[in-house]
């Protein structure tokens, strides 16, 4: 099979393609925006730990 | 078991552990999903009535599966977390939202996207379209209404009441082909004892529905872990776990 063959998909290349690259985003976006969130807490905690002022 | 559950559900422990957890469903289901592309979109052979048109299925059928099971999930949690009034519960509803919520969209755009080609039409008003329509829209107003309130405690009765409420669409969505005459196709793969569908064209399927469950609890333990560190107020277990 061609390369070109693969690309157009039996001629649905124009519906194939965007479903992937939806669902592919949408799999990229949500590990990101998950690791965005636990990190944003974490800076938070630590800058809550510091203004408390409990020095260890 | 309950005292290992009732360990689990203590902040400090379960935010180490669901660290440690992480790369153990996140490298497996990488790998299940980057199989299932190759299989789904090169080895398995171009369906006899739909062409390769079909091959929407190995990313909407997932995309779909995952809607329902992590509002399944979501429910479940913030009535564990009503009930018996665990914070980590809620917190485990709260981190299953956004995630919800964005694979929704990619159910019904890939839908849309599958629909246009073999129906003539990006969308119907039809029971199964309409009910995933307002799972999507259930789903935004469970973070809405979350956001709204800033009292976390009692964000957490209100958005947990409203996720319990809508659990009524979820059986609603997934009889809907079978109660009602629809545009959408019977589903193939759990018709018990006869496989409507081969299986070089099923194995990839079934492994992009394993690969996304497991996708989903790597994606989910990290959220939770997030939401964790935002319910705990000045807690010493925090510096010890942050130092790690």
């Amino acid at each position: 099979m061609s390369l070109t063959a693969f690309l157009s998909m039996g001629g649905y290349a124009e519906f194939v393609w965007p479903s992937y690259a939806v669902v592919l985003t949408v799999l990229v976006w949500n590990v990101i925006a998950a690791r965005r969130s636990h990190r944003r807490a974490a800076e938070e905690a630590r800058r809550r730990l510091q203004i408390s002022g409990t020095q260890s | 078991m309950w005292t290992w559950f009732h360990k689990l559900s203590s902040p400090p422990h379960f935010y180490r552990v669901a660290g440690k957890m992480v790369p153990w469903f996140a490298w497996p289901a990488a790998l299940l999903i980057v199989a299932a592309l190759v299989g789904g979109l090169v080895l398995a052979p171009r369906d006899y009535q739909q062409g390769d048109a079909y091959r929407i299925m190995y990313v909407h059928a997932p995309s779909a599966w995952m809607s329902l099971m992590v509002y399944v999930v979501m429910a479940v949690s913030a009535a564990i977390g009503l009930i018996w009034r665990i914070k980590l519960a809620h917190a485990v509803a709260a981190g299953c939202a956004p995630i919800g919520a964005t694979f929704t969209f990619a159910a019904l755009a890939t839908g849309a996207l599958w629909g246009q080609p073999m129906w003539g039409t990006w969308w119907v008003w039809d029971a199964r379209l309409t009910s995933e329509l307002i799972l999507l829209f259930l789903y935004l107003g469970y973070i809405a209404l979350r956001s709204a309130i800033d009292d976390p405690q009692r964000a957490d009765r209100a958005s947990a009441v409203l996720a319990i409420v809508g659990v009524i669409n979820v059986p609603i969505i997934h009889y809907s082909v079978v109660w009602w005459n629809t545009l959408h196709q019977a589903p193939s793969v759990t018709k018990m004892g006869a496989p409507t569908i081969s299986l070089p064209m099923l194995i990839p399927l079934l492994m992009m529905l394993l690969g996304f469950t497991l996708y989903f609890v790597a994606v989910l333990l990290t959220r939770v872990r997030g939401e964790v560190l935002r319910r705990e107020r000045n807690a010493g277990w925090i510096r010890e776990g942050l130092a790690q």
